[in-house]
């Protein structure tokens, strides 16, 4: 079977600062793969790129649609592309507030997503909201509260209840975990490693952090002003790291 | 059954560059070449630092192989870990090989019994077949059955170490790497562990392994695999 997202060659440059260049890459379904580089590597305009956020200088990026067609995500009509927002995909960002609605409540938040794909019946919508908070650990209490009222971690949790409600097959996850307390980060791992599997989610996450790579993905690409250093199995490029680069990002690990 | 190799190393070669060290080259194996057959225990025999540890990290494909070829048998087919993609990898270590090493890698706030089942699943076994394998496994293994909800993470070490023996265990793998799974047990235990690799090697499981207790190794080892012999001669 072809891969689910599929992209060649992606490039990208802010004035004269190379943000990606020849980007190529393919994902399957189920595949977690991680990328990792500093700050400034390129990493998040890739996910920008491959969710079609950001706009490319060059390069394709084509995906294989819930009808078996594989289509190019440049050519998209208008409906395709809302399937593939408000269905398809889901994109969990760093800053839950950016990913929120926040002047929704909590339930509002979750059942906003199965509305935009025509569900009408509040009964319904509240009940699967409902169970979506309690698949997140959130109290279904606290299902008529603002997100301005939740920690952190809870609003963390509340965006990840968001993006996959709809059953995404795809999902873009930008640091999800950074700026969290340790034990709140632990936590929330513990849950995107549980659903992920359980759901059988594709997903490219984007982090600076070794230690949630390996915990989450299968595969690893290691960025380094906008190129891709090194690529593989994710335990084999961090117990076997190849490149001067990645030895060093290894070798920098705090090791608790 | 087909008696055909699980496992066939040709001219299996390693160096480390450590680029931070100024790129000093570590040869770690040279040239290893051997097969093992269903049933068979092949221990890896040579000096501390023969590169014995390393050589069962390149063939579960955690280490890469620079030079020769790592065959692992798949039904009908042979699979190249050395140069296959890392997805065919993955596959095979949930179809068809499983590695053991002295150190369990704790999941936060997973209990012990879901811990071990969990593997018997993703390897196949429906859930109360895995649960039921999983209690025997970890009831062999001493493990107190008040211990079973508990995550491992408070564990002493060789409780966690038996709990990652039965992680091992638990699903019928064709082919099993162990790394000094013995290492720190006390008697009683060493002999559970003894008696689920000979009921592994009954089943037709290929097993590579490395034991640093002697007593271990003459009981379970088909043949020993000197690791050292391969290096070419100094001329």
């Amino acid at each position: 079977m072809s891969p689910l997202l599929s992209a060649r060659n992606l490039r990208k440059s802010f004035g004269a600062r190379t943000a990606c260049a020849d980007v190529s890459l393919d994902l399957h379904e189920g595949e977690v793969l991680a990328v990792v580089g500093e700050s400034g590597s390129g990493k998040s305009t890739l996910l920008g790129l491959l969710a079609r956020d950001v706009e490319a200088d060059g390069g394709e990026v084509h995906y294989r649609f819930r009808d078996g067609e594989v289509r190019d995500l440049q050519t998209l009509s208008e409906a395709d592309r809302r399937v593939l927002t408000r269905t398809d995909w889901g994109f969990i960002r760093q800053d839950p507030t950016q990913g929120l609605r926040m002047p929704v409540s909590a339930g509002g938040n979750v059942g906003e997503r199965l509305m935009a794909i025509g569900n009408r019946n509040y009964g319904n919508i509240r009940a699967t909201a409902a169970d979506w908070l309690s698949r997140v650990e959130i109290e279904t209490a606290r299902m008529d509260d603002s997100p301005k009222t939740f920690s952190g971690g809870m609003r963390q949790r509340l965006q990840i209840a968001r993006n996959l409600v709809t059953h995404p097959r795809l999902v873009f996850m930008d640091e999800p975990t950074s700026g969290l307390d340790v034990s709140v980060q632990a936590r929330l791992l513990d849950l995107i490693r549980g659903l992920v599997s359980e759901l059988g989610l594709a997903v490219i996450i984007v982090t600076h952090d070794l230690a949630v790579a390996r915990l989450l993905s299968h595969r690893i690409m290691v960025m380094k002003g906008g190129r891709v250093i090194e690529t593989g199995l994710t335990d084999q490029v961090l117990d076997d790291p190849r490149e001067p680069y990645t030895q060093l990002l290894v070798s920098s690990v705090l090791a608790a | 059954m087909n008696s055909q190799p699980l496992v066939k190393l040709s001219d299996v070669s390693k160096a480390f560059t450590l680029h931070l060290r100024g790129g000093v080259r570590l040869d770690v194996v040279d040239r290893v070449s051997f097969e093992v057959a269903p049933g068979e225990c092949a221990v890896l025999g040579g000096p501390s630092g023969a590169g014995k540890s390393s050589l069962l990290k390149i063939i579960y494909g955690n280490y890469r192989c620079d030079r020769g070829h790592v065959f692992i048998r798949d039904g009908a087919e042979f699979v190249d870990v050395a140069k296959a993609e890392p997805r065919r990898v993955l596959a095979l270590r949930r179809d068809v090989m499983g590695y053991v090493s002295q150190f369990l890698r704790v999941i936060p706030r997973v209990g012990t019994l879901e811990i071990v089942a969990a593997v018997g699943r993703e390897s196949g076994l429906d859930a109360d077949e895995a649960r039921s394998r999983a209690r025997r496994l970890l009831s062999d293994l001493n493990v107190p059955e008040r211990m079973w909800d508990l995550p491992p993470a408070t564990f002493s070490g060789g409780e966690q170490q038996r709990v990652n023996i039965a992680r091992g265990f638990i699903a019928d793998l064709p082919v099993l790497l162990l790394d000094e799974p013995t290492a720190s047990l006390d008697a009683a235990n060493r002999d559970v562990v003894v008696r689920l690799i000979e009921e592994k090697k009954a089943k037709g499981t290929a097993i590579i392994g490395i034991f640093h207790d002697e007593d271990v190794r003459e009981r379970v080892a088909s043949r020993v695999v000197d690791v050292t012999r391969f290096r070419a001669k100094a001329a």
